[in-house]
């Protein structure tokens, strides 16, 4: 199990095809003998293995409820997608309380730091247009700022900097928890509850700052089930009260769930909102050829309909899109404790930026590069150009860019091998012949009698 | 590594920049570099896409800068100098209506480029050569 990413294998269930290679964005998975293996440099947790795997394969590693025993008071922080997994008569306040049954001491709304996220990035878009910057590009989704770290370094400076609403709503339920109950900060144990694994990596392996501030990230997936028979067991007064302390966020923090909720909240015209991982990569791919003039901000989801997409889901995300509107429709615009009581606001931006990750660079030399890439291409063209994925490389260019790095065998395409295996026979048969025409008498032939 | 460019195709323009941009990548040449070569080599791209109906590009890389030539075998650029201005377009309708054609093209090479050569003759067509340095 990799310390650095949230996607693990269970090797008995692999049955080694090329479903998970071939979709993977950034051509992170190979199989090698007959299991897929996924390269930790290249991996950016989107999930689209786990989503594809026909044979379940491919699943998360989360935290779980046993992750509290570690620290004293324990604080849930809500992702906006949570609600949507529940349908009516569930409210947004039921949905928190019955969150809080599992053992959380303090139950906070992501929600309320995406709102803090929309004032703070509002004010910056505005500055950065005002210098000529644009299209700014989202940072609250983790799989695509590592998409664009890896595949697409030059947009780095693109990136809205601030941290991700997980993050500022961790800041925020820290500072006001050691107040209120005056423990230190190590006794105060942060768990987000998460739609997606690329979460529970931004945590281990935080983006644009030195450590998180959550303690660990637990799917909603496996919540699920308890926060449902919790629901179902509430009676209507808790309904009622708890339901209503908890709600700290307005609609326009709760929106954040689904594709086009952050840009929405920015009050801007000219935004895009794109979801999917191969969609958001055309459309990176447009940025960086400055081919969107007329867009001022991107809203990117590596996940289909945006968080409430993400894999570790339950909902139907048509459903649980229709869902989340009711849930906006009927929240207040203005957040009950939003932006305006936040005492972060305006939040610091990010120090440095993200690092380019050359894990698509074939050496550090450039000239050593340039030599591999002349090979690759040569072998590429002696390759049969099916890209069928049976090598275990997604394409022809991908096995032959292993083969360059040494990782691979030409062999290891089946139709170079039928070649390899048929000159070998050959041979093998001219021999035979050969033998036979200068040997005759070892040989038991009839017809031929001394 | 030599790209050919269909004409009148817009729906795939642009695919032999982004392979040359995946190519610098690979090779670890740095993003700004990747992004100068990367847009100047889809404006040229584009040029014979729109004026020509195609043509052909041809990128060559050295450890130090890239080549990128683009020809094509279109009418030709009557005044080179009225093409360098911005907003100069003779584009035909069809491709303004795409949002193509603001006479952006051949400036904004000219801004990503360390050295442009443009060689053209009326009716055999245009060679567009492209220096970009790597050292920033």
């Amino acid at each position: 199990m990799s310390r650095l990413h949230s996607v693990k294998l269970n090797r008995d269930l692999c049955v080694g095809c090329t479903t998970c290679i071939k979709r993977c964005p950034t051509e992170a998975i190979r199989v090698r003998n007959g299991k897929a293996q996924i390269a930790e440099n290249r991996c950016i947790d989107c999930g689209e293995c786990i989503r594809v795997c026909p044979h379940h394969a491919k699943s998360a590693v989360m935290d779980t409820l046993d992750d509290l025993k570690g620290t004293a008071f324990n604080v849930a922080l809500a992702a906006p997608s949570l609600y949507a997994q529940f349908g009516p008569p569930a409210t947004r306040g039921m949905v928190l309380a019955a969150l809080g049954l599992l053992g959380f001491d303090a139950v906070y709304e992501v929600a309320q730091g995406a709102e803090i996220v929309t004032a703070s990035t509002a004010a910056f878009v505005q500055k950065a247009l005002e210098e000529g910057r644009r299209p700014l590009i989202s940072s609250a989704c983790p799989v695509v700022v590592r998409l664009i770290q890896m595949r697409f370094p030059g947009l780095v400076e693109n990136l809205v900097p601030f941290d991700s609403p997980m993050e500022v709503t961790a800041d925020l339920a820290r500072r006001q928890l050691a107040e209120k109950t005056g423990l230190p900060q190590e006794k105060i144990g942060v768990f987000f509850i998460s739609p997606c694994p690329a979460k529970r990596t931004a945590v281990i392996n935080p983006i644009a700052r030195a450590s998180s501030a959550v303690n660990g990230v637990i799917a909603i997936s496996d919540l699920y089930p308890q926060i449902l028979a919790g629901l179902e067991k509430m009676d209507a007064k808790t309904a009622l009260q708890e339901g209503e302390r908890l709600l700290t966020a307005g609609s326009t923090g709760v929106r954040w769930a689904y594709t086009g909720g952050e840009a929405i909240a920015l009050h801007m015209e000219r935004y895009l909102a794109v979801d999917g991982i191969h969609n958001v990569i055309e459309i990176l791919e447009e940025v960086e050829n400055e081919r969107l003039h007329d867009v001022d901000f991107i809203e990117a989801n590596a996940c289909l309909g945006g968080c409430i997409g993400g894999p570790l889901t339950v909902a139907n995300r048509f459903s649980a899109h229709a869902r989340q509107r009711a849930f906006v429709s009927r929240a207040p615009e203005e957040a009950r404790q939003g932006p305006q009581t936040a005492p972060d606001l305006p939040l610091e931006s990010w120090k440095e930026l993200p690092l380019p990750n050359p894990a698509m660079q074939l050496d550090e030399d450039i000239v050593q590069a340039m030599q591999k890439y002349e090979q690759l291409k040569q072998i590429v063209a002696g390759l049969p150009g099916l890209d069928c994925g049976a090598c275990g490389a997604p394409d022809c260019e991908a096995l032959a860019e292993d083969i360059v790095r040494g990782e691979a065998a030409e062999t290891d395409c089946i139709f170079k091998l039928k070649e390899r295996i048929r000159a070998v026979a050959a041979v093998m048969s001219d021999l035979g012949e050969e033998m036979n025409r200068y040997a005759p008498n070892r040989e038991e032939d009839p017809h031929d009698t001394p | 590594m030599t790209f050919s460019i269909d004409g009148s195709d817009f729906i795939h323009a642009g695919e032999a920049s982004s392979g040359a941009k995946k190519a610098l990548t690979k090779l670890g040449v740095k993003a700004p570099v990747v992004k100068r070569a990367a847009i100047a080599m889809y404006e040229a791209e584009l040029n014979t896409v729109i004026h020509a109906g195609g043509g052909s590009a041809e990128v060559d890389i050295y450890p130090d800068h890239v080549l990128i030539r683009v020809t094509d075998h279109g009418p030709g650029i009557p005044d080179v100098r009225l093409a360098m201005q911005e907003g100069w377009s003779t584009a035909p309708e069809a491709a303004r209506e795409m949002g193509f054609g603001a006479g952006m093209g051949l400036p904004n090479i000219k801004k990503q480029s360390d050295e442009l050569l443009i060689e053209t003759e009326p009716g055999r067509g245009t060679t567009v050569t492209i220096r970009i340095n790597f050292t920033v």
